[in-house]
């Protein structure tokens, strides 16, 4: 078969995937008598149309650039891990504990140590999958799947009947102190500017202590830890010996163990980090918004980190975008919901479409591709 | 505990196996071919919304079945044609169609019915659920010491669809044992190219055995909605095609064997619904998450291989090139 060119595969394949995802979905939309013009203009208006609306896209944003880059790791390695849910909920109650334990002086602090706390708990809860993998050959894809529904188990076991505060009714843990708040995109300096509260004559408005007003929005610094998580990842892939091993035992494990390689070694470390990086994710829901530990906290962004990491097509750069992409999606559908009234199941659908086209028939649309340029080569030795 | 709570506890149990060994006897055929299938789970969430929907509609539990069925052999049909046809990664494809079918149902069902993602309650009166069958001499066999009861409570009084999904695993032991296309369909999960040189179609035998699945997947969901419970509900398939892949490597991919694992599942699933029954009889107050989370537990403990070495069809997961 003859080869696409490097643009056209790094480019073009997951543009016309999306582009296919997107036509079914409109058509999705039509049978169920809406219209796809309509639902995304206000998709567009509610997730990039004004500062509030980045507020949440970048919200979602940054809890899918951690499990993008979570499913990436383990891709690389060969590994596909769908237990970045579990390795989520886990990492949530990392950062409960952490942020439960003592009454933190100072942010930085606390996210430092909750960062660890949510990155240890999400490796743990990776660990058995990937042990019973590397040494007794239980295929990883099922057993992160079973771990997914024993961490909801805990979960709901830990929140009714240890974690949550006497006299409380609802399952959940009881409030981080307050030196554990994260900043806000309204409470950064500069960046705070976007989120000014404006009067008529567009004048800052003052409150009653005499402070300047600003729009709150979910969004906070846990954003530049990802961008940096993207970096790091970056970095140990292509620029280190270990990235390497991954890379090299994801491609031939045989050759991999012919060049020294240590199988059990590369399966533990890839999934050590991959769920690492799942679990970091619940410092952006957790203790960035929430501020207690919730029952389902990561409400399926583990899920869409494997969307993110094949439409980021396995590179943290894509994955960067990807996530951008999705948590447009996810301001946008639940803006469906409140002004079309469409349910937000819809950004699923999107979802499941966004793998099928980019993951599972990704060879289709490599085969239509290839067709295509095939016909350009020939019209051009013709003419010639 | 007492007789009756045991026998009530093992009529729960055949009726909670009876989705799991439909799906888990789907899945054996798709498998055994060759063909990973990681969406059973959402092949029997659409057959579910479909037959509770249809049903509801036309009035009749039947053509609710057929439409069922139908949901699930579309969702096998872009499987088959992804995993085969364009020889995708078959693990992806499965994730793929369960998030679809998660999303697609609910937004279906709430155009529908307009019910928050549910559909309107079916009943045996209408013709809109399956009703219990008595089996013949159960009333008057009742009288029979312990035997009597058993048959009574536990074996008579199902849907038609559990005696269906009992009465499946002698089929497909006999159709993969000892028939043509059964020797073919798993020489083809072990050395497509052999079956290809003997000159069957390859690609053919592996969409029939898609197509089986989708069929079987079809039951499972029907029975779901139309069966066990009234209506259909969002989610409502709760992990069970994981746990009838997990009952499929239990019985290390075969029929007889498949039984004995579903009905172990089914008989845990029915013990999380009793906890006081746990509880009387363990002596210690067992928290209901770990009752839930049994299931799961147990399988990875089997998928660890403590209980027996799983080996699945050597060919499985690979896309059949031809002329390699």
């Amino acid at each position: 078969m003859d080869r696409l060119p490097r643009w056209a595969d790094v480019v073009l394949v997951p543009l016309v995937s999306l582009t296919l995802a997107a036509i079914i979905s409109a058509l999705v939309l039509l049978s169920i008598g809406q219209s796809p013009v309509e639902a995304f203009n206000v998709m567009v208006e509610g997730a990039l149309g004004s500062a509030y609306g980045w507020g949440y896209t970048l919200y979602y944003t940054t809890s899918f650039i951690f499990t993008g880059l979570a499913v990436t790791v383990a891709f690389h390695a060969g590994l596909f891990n769908i237990g970045g849910e579990g390795q989520a909920q886990l990492g949530a109650l990392g950062v409960a504990l952490v942020c439960l334990s003592i009454d933190w002086p100072h942010w930085t602090l606390a996210l430092a140590a909750a960062a660890t706390g949510a990155a240890v708990f999400g490796a743990a809860w990776a660990a058995i999958p990937a042990y019973l993998q590397a040494k007794r050959g239980s295929h990883i894809v099922i057993t992160t799947i079973m771990f997914n529904y024993i961490a909801a188990a805990l979960l709901v076991y830990l929140l009714v009947d240890v974690l949550r505060p006497d006299g409380q009714m609802d399952p959940a843990s009881a409030r981080f102190p307050e030196g554990t708040a994260l900043p806000t995109l309204n409470q950064i300096p500069v960046i705070q500017q976007f989120y000014a509260v404006l009067d008529a004559e567009g004048v800052q408005r003052v409150n009653s202590k005499g402070e300047l007003m600003f729009t709150g929005v979910p969004a906070n610094v846990t954003l530049f830890l990802a961008l940096a998580m993207a970096v790091v990842v970056w970095a140990l892939m292509w620029r280190t010996r270990l990235g390497y091993q991954i890379r090299a035992f994801g491609k031939s494990e045989p050759a991999a163990r012919y060049a020294g390689i240590n199988p059990v070694w590369i399966i533990m470390v890839a999934m050590l980090i991959s769920g690492a990086l799942a679990g970091m994710m619940s410092v952006n829901n957790v203790m960035g918004e929430a501020g207690r530990l919730l029952q389902n906290s990561s409400e399926g962004a583990g899920f869409i980190g494997i969307a993110v990491a094949l439409m980021g097509r396995n590179h943290p750069l894509g994955v960067v975008l990807a996530a951008l992409l999705f948590g447009f999606l996810y301001q946008g559908g639940a803006e469906l919901g409140l002004i079309l009234q469409i349910p937000p199941e819809m950004r699923i659908v999107v979802q499941g479409l966004v793998i099928l086209f980019t993951g599972a028939l990704d060879m289709m649309v490599r085969m239509i591709l290839t067709r295509i340029f095939g016909l350009f080569r020939s019209q051009r030795l013709g003419a010639a | 505990m007492d007789y009756g709570t045991l026998l009530q506890i093992l009529d729960t149990t055949l009726r909670l196996s009876t989705p799991l060994l439909l799906a888990c006897l789907a899945g054996l055929f798709s498998e055994r071919s060759g063909i990973f299938d990681i969406g059973l789970e959402g092949k029997m969430l659409a057959a579910a919304m479909a037959s509770a929907s249809v049903a509801f509609l036309t009035g009749s539990v039947w053509v609710g079945l057929l439409a069922g069925i139908g949901a699930s052999l579309i969702f096998a049909a872009i499987h088959g044609i992804a995993s085969i046809t364009f020889r995708g990664n078959q693990l992806i494809s499965g994730v793929a169609l369960n998030f679809l079918a998660s999303g697609i149902t609910v937004l279906i069902a709430t155009a529908l019915f307009a019910q928050g993602g549910r559909t309107p309650p079916l009943s045996v009166e209408e013709g809109t659920r399956f009703g219990e069958l008595t089996l013949p001499f159960a009333e008057a066999l009742r009288g029979v010491p312990v035997l009597g009861p058993l048959y009574y409570e536990v074996i008579s009084g199902h849907s038609l669809l559990v005696y269906v999904a009992l009465a499946m695993v002698p089929l497909s032991w006999w159709v993969l044992n000892r028939t043509r296309f059964g020797l073919r369909l798993r020489a083809v999960g072990e050395n497509p190219a052999a079956v290809d040189t003997a000159g069957v179609s390859v690609v053919g035998l592996r969409f029939a055995a898609v197509a089986i699945t989708g069929v079987l997947c079809g039951l499972a969901g029907a029975y779901m909605a139309t069966a066990l419970q009234a209506g259909f509900g969002r989610e409502m398939t709760a992990g069970r095609g994981y746990i009838a892949l997990a009952a499929l490597i239990f019985a290390k991919w075969r029929p007889v064997a498949a039984l004995w694992a579903c009905l172990l599942f089914g008989f845990f699933q029915a013990l999380a619904l009793r906890p006081d029954v746990v509880e009387a009889v363990v002596q210690v107050k067992v928290p209901v998450p770990l009752l839930d989370a049994l299931p799961y537990i147990l399988t990875v403990i089997v998928l660890a291989g403590f209980i027996g070495k799983a080996i699945p069809p050597r060919a499985g997961g690979e896309p059949y090139v031809k002329e390699r």
